[in-house]
């Protein structure tokens, strides 16, 4: 029996959630939301983080109808994610530690989503799609690591629409790419855009530049390239949402299925932000039918970012004897995917 | 006809057929239902051509690579020789480690991979970027008591002289050694230490020492592909 409390605060959402054996006591989350045309930014998005944490830490043990001293494991986002807003949950985090005298566990966060979507969708050994605003990987799980098959190789996919919803200045709630799968399913009009796959990786960041020429063509105009008095095509910014999407999930599809032919596997499970686009799963969908698969994926409560991922994840090391003296509770923006040792995984 | 399917790849289906009596391997890239028409289209005309041509490239600088005997974009697909007895280089890795002492699977991996590596070489002082090294793209052929090595599936690959290209192509091939064959951590070292024997024993040698007129790729790479009928 190991009942963890996760903070979770790698980037704009804040959140705690309560897991006793794999059962969900509390679920809580606030999100930073900028306004339109605006990112977040590590210090107001650490300040959001500050102002909420201790109410939301107070709210979880209400939900959960817990006390601090029914806890076994305190667990938080050691990385990766921007520094500031990582702090505010390790700070939190080591002071409950001392003060409730419970075990402290840093937890990475890539790890945090894989184990929540297993533990959801039950899939037992899928090829993992993660995507989210930070990071694009395609993880498939051999001798006691999560193995990044292929990821991007410059921006995460999540930041190539939120980027691009920032110059179309779609508005930040409750997220920019569920504005972008809105907008996109106005339009069906497939505008050509650079595809980028290489072995099995991806890139996104001469997408942006292309499709950002596209929407916003006075902006950043090549100037030894003649102004083209004949060529004005006018297209609607649904259409660049949709052509986007098309692009880019073909792109995501693409290299899961060629690590799922290299690794002779059938199952699929996609993880992170990104992965609650119903667009995404629908191609995932297909294409998982094609090859006789099947596809495993989660709803915006597990998807996105959350407290209860950091606290399952947490539990299943702290249950395979993983602990962690206080010295090494700090947090890291670099932390990859297959540092992790799996110690809880037994195949 | 019905034909048999033999596998189902990432990017196709591959059957065993006969072209004009040519018994052959057909590799169909079937219409991707995901993807935007327009999409799938585009990329499958232009991957067709890159893997006729590169394989065409590859054997025309002494580099073993399937045969392209026929393509048909219509359909998408591809017409080529067929190694019935490959296996591919994945296997072949668990079962050198399945089958032998650790010390001597090692001894023939180490061997193994000094052919590979010197094959990358010659294929990049090519310039030709294979796009998608994998264990799995790897084929290996028995011949009498030896084998040859053979590259496949040339679906992502272009022609480039940049150092850039030749770098991803290394760096895909290491990131797919040590997330599959983990258990072998030695195995891209070797591959990158017989890097160079390949390029100095490739026919142009290193890209810096021709000169771009005495190229010998152009004229035999058009004898080549006109002798086939591409």
């Amino acid at each position: 029996m190991v009942c963890a409390l996760g903070i979770e605060g790698s980037a704009n959402k804040i959140g705690i959630g309560i897991i006793k054996d794999g059962e969900v006591l509390a679920n809580v989350r606030r999100t930073y939301i900028t306004p339109p045309g605006e990112g977040f930014l590590p210090k107001e998005t650490a300040k959001h983080h500050r102002e909420a944490i201790l109410g939301l830490v107070k709210a979880s043990l209400k939900e959960a109808q817990l006390e601090p001293s029914n806890l076994d494991v305190i667990c938080y986002t050691k990385g990766p994610g921007m520094a500031p807003p990582l702090l505010v949950g390790a700070i939190v985090a080591r002071t409950l530690s001392l003060l409730w005298d419970i075990p402290l566990l840093g937890v990475n966060h890539c790890i945090g989503h894989i184990e929540m979507g297993r533990l959801i969708t039950g899939a037992q050994n899928p090829i993992v799609l993660y995507v989210s605003g930070g990071n694009t990987q395609v993880i498939a799980y051999s001798n006691k690591r999560y193995r990044i098959f292929g990821e991007t190789i410059d921006i995460a996919v999540g930041n190539c629409l939120d980027r691009f919803a920032r110059i179309i200045k779609l508005s930040n709630d409750p997220s920019p790419g569920y504005n972008i799968e809105q907008l996109a399913k106005l339009s069906n009009r497939y505008i050509k855009l650079p595809y980028v796959v290489k072995g099995m990786d991806v890139s996104f960041s001469g997408i942006l530049s292309y499709i950002e020429d596209l929407a916003d063509p006075g902006k950043r105009q090549n100037k030894r390239k003649k102004p083209q008095e004949a060529e004005v095509v006018d297209y609607s910014q649904a259409d660049l949402c949709y052509s986007l999407q098309e692009t880019i999930f073909a792109m995501l599809v693409e290299i899961t299925e060629r690590a799922m032919a290299h690794c002779g596997s059938n199952e699929v499970l996609i993880v992170g932000g990104v992965g609650c686009n119903e667009r995404l799963q629908e191609m995932m969908r297909i294409m998982c039918e094609e090859r006789n698969g099947k596809l495993f994926a989660t709803d915006e409560r597990y998807c996105i970012d959350n407290g209860l991922m950091i606290a399952h994840a947490g539990a299943e090391m702290f249950r395979s004897g993983t602990r962690m003296p206080l010295e090494e509770a700090f947090v890291t923006q670099r932390f990859r995917t297959d540092e992790v040792l799996v110690s809880w995984r037994e195949d | 006809m019905p034909l048999e399917i033999l596998k189902q790849g990432a990017e196709g289906r591959l059957y065993l057929g006969d072209f004009k009596g040519e018994s052959c391997l057909i590799k169909e890239r079937f219409v991707k239902k995901y993807r935007h028409p327009e999409l799938d289209t585009q990329i499958t005309r232009q991957r067709m051509k890159a893997e006729a041509k590169a394989a065409g490239r590859c054997l025309a600088a002494g580099i073993l690579a399937p045969r392209i005997i026929h393509s048909d974009l219509n359909s998408h697909k591809l017409y080529m020789e067929y190694f019935d007895k490959a296996k591919t280089a994945k296997q072949f890795i668990l079962d050198t480690v399945t089958s032998q002492s650790e010390d001597l699977a090692k001894q023939s991996l180490q061997e193994f991979c000094t052919r590979i590596g010197s094959i990358i070489g010659k294929m990049h002082s090519n310039h030709i970027i294979h796009g998608d090294l994998t264990t799995s793209n790897i084929l290996i052929n028995p011949k009498g008591g030896d084998y040859d090595v053979i590259l496949i599936d040339f679906g992502l690959s272009h022609y480039n002289q940049a150092t850039e290209d030749k770098g991803v192509d290394l760096y895909v091939l290491e990131r797919a050694l040590l997330s599959t064959h983990s258990e072998q951590p030695y195995l891209f070292e070797h591959i990158l230490t017989a890097l160079p024997h390949g390029m100095r024993k490739g026919r142009a040698g290193c890209s810096i020492q021709v000169r771009r007129s005495e190229s010998p790729r152009t004229q035999e790479d058009d004898d080549w592909l006109t002798n086939n009928k591409l």
